[in-house]
């Protein structure tokens, strides 16, 4: 294969790339999509393996088989409440990736005594800096979210002026780097330790809330680094693969802001959630809740008309979305309707909720998006809220001093019953009282979610 | 500044602003395999990885390569695997 016959290869896998995520906007094509998108990494790596100037084909076998191998076993057993650790350690991956193609191409040069040109020595910098990043980052994203490490936001006093200092010790090595005429190593190391750090020190003020945003941003940074590595070794597949990632990301880290009504800035440096919690103006003292049995919550859901089901984050630790789909199909024999209500930001990643309802067999387009959802909510019976609290408070409306406030919300208070499925009356995330607990119409279910609705199941087929 | 540097920087702007508008139209209830899937994407560091391992370079090289290979594949196996097993539980309700 020629030059030119090899770029246009590539060309194809980044069309093939590019109609894959065209593919994306439906449910209906988006399998094909996928399909086809990993048509066009076969293609890329089939060209770069007859035409690179491969020397030892033992150590490239070995580690396609094993990254293959340890790949698959992660994607077939990864459970879908964990999607987002997955997403997170796939982000990993990718930035390990470029930080270690990075760091070899520029090995390679100073040890064989090569000047690097300067335009590739700025992008190898920037590789090493962004890999880095992406890899600590995403170890603690997944540190996180797997509960190994606290999910409140870790802060210390100067810990943004640190972090600044750090950054610009890495621009300073990297210039250093490229001025110097003599081989060094130590500005390399230097650049890989400290930008593994900062990785480790984005990531570690960010609360477990906000890590939809986080993971967006992560997979935008694995992109970004991977486009870097396409400059580096001239590639434009790389650097074309690479930008679509990039932007997606960005994208997403976008939606989920607007969703929270926050700034990036807010969201990466806010620390949101680390005072424990606040003193909302609204204080729940003199107020009392309702307390209800399942047998209660299945009277009024069986002979309810409209159901909307609200689900966060607990429905997922809970594992409660089958025990969901089977009062869905309850109450629909029984003539009722029900529909979900999806919070942007409900859950830890983007379409989180979508994809536990999708395992339970519930179907696509019974899942509303917020905008879409809010103005029937005055027409809904029973809106039973099921592991969710910050996106259903109304304090956000109408609370100014609340943390939250100015947040879009779904509006459960607008249905005519409330039902609240929740552990114990402990505050959400945010530390935020939420007055939809002491509304007349809200009844709380306290319990396990799952537990609860198994009951709550049982007491309907006998009524 | 080469020339190569500046046709990849036209290159990565292009493919940028393609990119959010291809994206800016996924619906949000594929958001997660969007995500997952764009990880596959950007295993194409595949790529590289496979040109440094395979190089022969010295020990230095060659380890660094074959990490990066094993790297990059679980991004492009593990993305495009979990991504597939995710959209196959997308399902349209049964007309009855």
């Amino acid at each position: 294969m020629s030059r030119a016959t090899e770029q246009l290869v590539y060309l194809v896998a980044a069309v093939l790339f590019i109609i894959g995520l065209q593919r994306l906007q439906s449910p209906a094509t988006a399998r094909g999509g996928n399909a086809l998108s990993g048509v066009g990494m076969l293609i890329a790596i089939v060209a770069t393996l007859l035409v690179g100037n491969i020397i030892s084909p033992t150590v490239i076998a070995a580690g396609l088989l094993v990254g293959s191998g340890i790949g698959y076993w992660m994607a077939r057993t990864v459970r879908m409440t964990s999607m987002p650790q997955m997403v997170a350690l796939l982000n990993g991956s990718g930035g390990a990736a470029s930080l270690l193609v990075g760091g070899a191409e520029f090995l390679k040069s100073e040890l064989v005594g090569e000047q690097i040109p300067i335009d590739t020595g700025i992008t190898i910098q920037l590789t090493l800096l962004i890999g880095a990043v992406t890899l600590t980052g995403s170890i603690i994203a997944w540190a996180k979210l797997q509960e190994v490490m606290t999910g409140k936001p870790i802060v210390f006093p100067g810990q943004k002026t640190v972090s600044a200092l750090l950054f610009l010790a890495v621009v300073g090595l990297s210039v250093y780097q490229l001025m110097t005429v003599d081989a060094l190593l130590w500005p390399f190391y230097a650049v890989c330790v400290i930008s593994l750090l900062l990785g480790v020190l984005l990531v570690i003020p960010i609360g477990g809330a906000d890590m939809p945003v986080v993971i967006s941003l992560l997979n935008s940074y694995s992109g970004i680094a991977a486009a870097m590595t396409g400059f580096v070794i001239d590639n434009s597949v790389l650097i074309i693969a690479g930008a679509l990632v990039g932007s997606s990301g960005i994208i997403l880290s976008k939606i989920m802001c607007k969703a929270m009504n926050r700034s990036l800035a807010n969201v990466l440096f806010g620390a949101f959630g680390a005072a424990g919690p606040k003193g909302s103006a609204k204080s729940a003292a003199g107020l009392s809740v309702r307390s209800v049995t399942p047998e209660d919550a299945a009277i009024q859901l069986a002979y309810a008309q409209n159901v909307v089901v609200i689900p966060g984050y607990g429905m997922a630790v809970a594992q409660a979305q089958h025990a969901v789909r089977e009062i869905q199909e309850l109450i629909e024999k029984r003539g009722g309707e029900v529909k979900y209500a999806i919070h942007p930001v409900a859950g830890r990643m983007p379409g989180h909720m979508n994809v536990l309802l999708a395992e339970a067999n519930v179907p696509y387009d019974k899942l509303r998006e917020m905008d879409d959802i809010n103005p029937e909510m005055d027409r809904c019976d029973v809106a039973v809220v099921i592991g969710a609290n910050d996106v259903v408070n109304p304090g956000a409306r109408t609370d100014t001093s609340s943390p939250i406030y100015g947040m879009p919300i779904i509006n459960a208070d607008h249905a005519k019953s409330i039902i609240v499925l929740k552990r114990s009356m402990a505050a959400g995330f945010a530390g935020i009282e939420n007055e939809l607990f002491y509304n007349p119409k809200t009844s709380m279910l306290f319990g396990d979610a799952k537990q609860s609705l198994t009951k709550v199941i049982s007491e309907i087929k006998q009524l | 500044m080469s020339e190569s540097l500046i046709g990849g920087l036209v290159i990565f702007v292009l493919a940028t602003f393609l990119g959010a508008a291809l994206i800016g139209r996924v619906p949000p209830t594929l958001h997660t395999p969007l995500m997952s899937g764009a990880n596959a994407i950007s295993g194409i560091t595949i790529v590289g990885s496979l040109l440094i391992a395979g190089a022969g370079l010295g020990w230095i090289s060659t380890v660094l390569g074959f990490l990066a290979v094993v790297f990059a594949m679980i991004n492009v196996i593990g993305g495009y695997v979990v991504t597939g097993r995710m959209l196959l539980m997308f399902k349209k309700e049964e007309k009855r």
